[in-house]
């Protein structure tokens, strides 16, 4: 057996932490008794939904259709009724309700019949809707739908990237994964590989998960699969960041502002790739996912295989529930995750990790000091940032000056926070900056649209006013002319004997008539052609 | 603004309180060397200045309308006074030393807003305006230990003129700067002088409590390398030239504040540079700075003067060293 390569690059800053990891496999979670199903799990538009209260739904149909590109469907993990169509808690920083499909479960669990297929028989289209029918969102946390990072259009895809770090203390439902299928990660991998067409896999885990890395490996060497490799990648967060993987992994950076796809590269998580072989191969949609629960205060921390759209309560119950009632619940790690505000809200695809503290485990709310200026978070930022000179920037609400020292490129790991010595809650006031940046942009847009506006009309009014003035003139000037006719008419007389015959003819005065104000009037009905495009 | 509902969420291990004492205790051993060659003045300035920096610290805390706590407890008042301490003399009048703290700590400190808000070192500050006011009183140097009465006497007003004659002595920078102003070669200035060994001890002192700080990364390695480099580099050119005329890089960083000013005066975070080219420039400019006074300079010694002008240049020196981002 051929033994794991060795990352050859480092990315910089970055802190050692605590790992916390539990050595557990998985265990399947217990069928939840209810299904609460939040229709939108990430960024882009909310699924539309396509079930109604009372219908009996099975596991794996799909409860709403993705409506927008930016939108995957969302299914039921198992079987049971819809109890309701409404706004619930979800998992989500602010703590907000949103739109859920509630099923009460029965305990049947039964499926829609699979539709399998030979995804290496499809082509890259093909895979894409499979992957995209299926609900298949990144599960490394962000839960970015799938099928669009499968989709270079016109790049060219060279490597794909697997990010196996979890670098982040106490997750480990990756690395249970990837000890318990990694022929079927691999499988899924090999798929990805044709989605994109790329050439190269590197599979990067960080060295302190040997069990994973040797489990891996022996896949690898089983598969025989030249153009995958297995890489064992420094313990030091923030490792598994999407940019310092890439770092560590190739040697190259990310643009920024840009995609890995800028440099050739696409990444996803080893659960990403294992729900897409279940998508294709198997034909089964994404309705379970691994979950750690896990920390100092639950009685019995566990990997679970668990329904998406299970209530968090139910977990922890089947972790031997809350040691402290006290304890603050966290959806993802510690450095990064963020706090719920109940145990009622649902597993959603992107949670890794449900994390228990107690109050002693956590940072304390003490004053922070003042900045001793000392630059320690400036050694540990992998972003190459001044965390720093941001903080005093974002404190003097001196947003322009944070963009400055590139506030964008912030990616919030926390490392800058972790080691100041004054306990000064930096990425509070990064976060903050960025708000109120993103607050300023769509104000200065909704008045740049209102400018624009206003100086369109003001142009279109003076404009009719001109046309008025122009038509009112014509038609001065063709009374003018009358007159003027009329005028010599009668200082000729003879020819005026002349003229009254005409005149006397009711036909011809009418002809006459309808030429002067059809001349006049023509200007006056034209609208020109740039007012159109204008309004 | 202290949500801590957002991430992250874990306890935050170092303090300021703790480093500040971490570099405390790695001046242990320059500060025993100093004991030892001086004798018992070296403590008694500590203490003095001890108890005036933090009797002033905590006034002005109070003026300002500021709590005590955390800031009294915190360290950096005392670690203040003991850079100063340990810059002067070890026969210095008490006075001079409660002076220099007080100032050190109201001047270079709390004037400008306490804790983080200085730009100049306070305890140079402290140094600098007794060493102007006080010229005679800063020579009060010694070349070998001097009894505990005697130094009492002499710190505590007790002694006479003839006493304190007969208890002080040139230091190695003194002497070489004496003899090359008598046209005297650098062999002959410093050769024989007694107590050259005690400051290479000193120096030597210093430098091992500050690796042992640069190895748990509590400062930065680039400003004392800067520093050394900078004093090294630029002694060695001379030495090069003329090494009759100019003491060795070896006799520059065994002598004065070398060591002492490298790791733990010029490491000070709150006025000094804090990007990475930023450390390097400014240490430098100590570094050369130092030995340009040395050599050319009013003063035998000149960590106090470099620092404060390497200081100006702070705001300037991090604007313009900013680290490349990541994927710019």
């Amino acid at each position: 057996m051929s033994t794991a390569m060795q990352a050859q690059w480092q990315f910089p800053g970055g802190l050692h932490l605590d790992a916390h990891k539990l050595d557990a496999p998985i265990r399947d979670a217990r069928l939840p008794t209810q299904l609460i199903v939040p229709v939108s799990q990430h960024i882009g538009q909310p699924a539309k939904v396509m079930v109604e209260i009372g219908q009996r739904v099975l596991g794996g149909q799909m409860l709403a259709a993705a409506e927008g590109y930016v939108s995957t469907p969302v299914h039921a993990a198992t079987s049971g009724r819809v109890v309701a169509i409404e706004d619930r808690p979800v998992p989500h920083p602010s703590g907000l309700a949103a739109t859920c499909v509630v099923i009460e479960t029965d305990s049947l669990d039964e499926q829609v019949p699979a539709d399998p297929a030979d995804g290496f028989a499809l082509d890259a289209t093909d895979l894409r809707n499979r992957v995209r029918q299926a609900g298949v969102v990144g599960l490394g946390g962000a839960a970015f739908p799938s099928f669009i990072k499968l989709n270079p259009g016109s790049n060219v895809v060279e490597t794909l990237v697997l990010n196996g770090a979890e670098c982040e203390p106490y997750i480990s439902c990756d690395q249970a994964l990837m000890a318990a299928q990694p022929d079927a990660i691999l499988q899924g991998a090999r798929l990805l590989l044709h989605a994109l067409g790329a050439q190269h896999c590197l599979f990067g885990v960080e060295d302190n998960k040997p069990e994973a890395i040797a489990a891996l490996q022996a896949a690898a060497d089983a598969l025989g699969d030249e153009r995958i490799r297995i890489v064992t990648v420094p313990t030091r967060y923030p490792q598994g960041g999407e940019k310092q993987l890439i770092q560590t992994l190739t040697g190259r950076e990310v643009p920024s502002h840009g995609l890995p796809l800028d440099i050739g590269i696409v990444c996803h998580n080893p659960g990403t790739a294992l729900a897409v072989w279940k998508a294709v191969m198997q034909g089964r949609a994404l309705t379970q996912r691994v979950v750690t629960i896990t920390g100092p205060g639950v009685a019995e921390p566990c990997n679970l295989r668990v329904h998406i759209g299970t209530p968090v309560s139910e977990l922890l119950e089947q972790a031997g529930g809350l040691i402290d009632p006290d304890a603050r619940l966290i959806m993802g790690g510690p450095m990064m995750g963020f706090a719920l505000a109940s145990a009622q809200v649902p597993i959603i695809k992107a949670t890794n990790c449900i994390l228990a503290l107690r109050p002693e485990d956590l940072r304390p709310d003490t004053p922070a000091m003042p900045c001793i200026r000392c630059g320690a978070c400036a050694d540990v930022c992998p972003a190459g940032l001044l965390p720093q000179q941001l903080y005093w920037h974002a404190k003097a609400q001196e947003f322009d000056k944070t963009q400055d020292y590139k506030l964008f490129d912030c990616i919030e790991c926390g490392c800058c926070a972790q080691v100041c010595p004054s306990h000064i809650p930096l990425v509070q006031y990064y976060r903050h900056a960025k708000t109120e940046i993103w607050a300023d942009e769509r104000a200065r847009r909704k008045a740049d649209v209102a400018r624009q506006r206003h100086e369109t009309r003001l142009a279109r009014l003076e404009r009719e006013e001109a046309e008025k003035k122009a038509a009112r003139e014509a038609k001065k000037a063709a009374l003018r002319a009358r007159a003027e006719q009329q005028a010599a008419q009668e200082a000729q007389p003879g020819a005026a004997a002349q003229t009254d015959k005409p005149a006397d003819d009711p036909v011809a005065a009418a002809i006459a008539r309808a030429k002067a104000k059809g001349q006049a009037g023509k200007s006056e009905s034209r609208p020109p052609a740039d007012d159109e495009s204008a309004s | 603004m202290n949500a801590p509902l957002s991430s992250p969420h874990l306890p935050v291990r170092p303090t300021v309180a703790g480093l500040m004492r971490r570099v405390l205790i790695a001046m242990i051993p320059g500060t025993a060397a100093m004991v030892i060659c001086f004798g018992i003045g070296v403590l008694v300035n500590l203490l003095v200045a001890l108890l005036a920096a933090l009797a002033t610290e905590a006034v002005l805390l109070r003026l300002r309308q500021r709590p005590l706590q955390p800031f009294i407890t915190d360290w950096t008042a005392v670690l203040t006074a003991a850079l100063f301490a340990l810059a002067l003399p070890p026969l210095a009048p008490w006075w001079l030393t409660a002076l220099g703290a007080a100032i050190a700590i109201a001047l270079g400190k709390q004037l400008y807003g306490g804790l983080g808000q200085n730009p100049f070192n306070p305890a140079m500050v402290g140094y600098v305006v007794v060493l102007i006011s006080f010229p005679t009183e800063l020579t009060y140097w010694t070349q070998q230990p001097v009894g505990i009465g005697a130094s009492l006497q002499a710190q505590f007003g007790a002694a006479g003129p003839a006493l304190l004659d007969g208890l002080t002595g040139a230091t190695p920078l003194d002497a070489l700067r004496s003899g090359l102003a008598q046209e005297q070669l650098v062999d002959e200035a410093i050769g024989g002088l007694a107590g050259r060994w005690g400051w290479a001890w000193i120096n030597g002192g210093f430098l091992l409590g500050g690796l042992y700080l640069v190895v748990k990364r509590d400062i930065s390695w680039r400003i004392p390398l800067a520093v050394l480099a900078g004093m090294g580099l630029t002694a060695l050119l001379f030495w090069l030239i003329d090494s009759d005329r100019y003491a060795s890089p070896w006799f520059h960083w065994s002598s004065g504040a070398a060591m002492l000013g490298a790791f733990f005066i010029a490491t000070d975070p709150v006025s000094g540079a804090t990007t990475p080219r930023g450390k390097l420039i400014f240490g430098a400019g100590i570094g050369v700075l130092v030995y340009v006074i040395r050599s050319w300079g009013g003063y035998p010694d000149g960590m106090a003067f470099a620092v404060l002008l390497m200081n100006l240049t702070v705001p300037l020196l991090d604007a313009h060293t900013q680290p490349r981002v990541y994927g710019r």
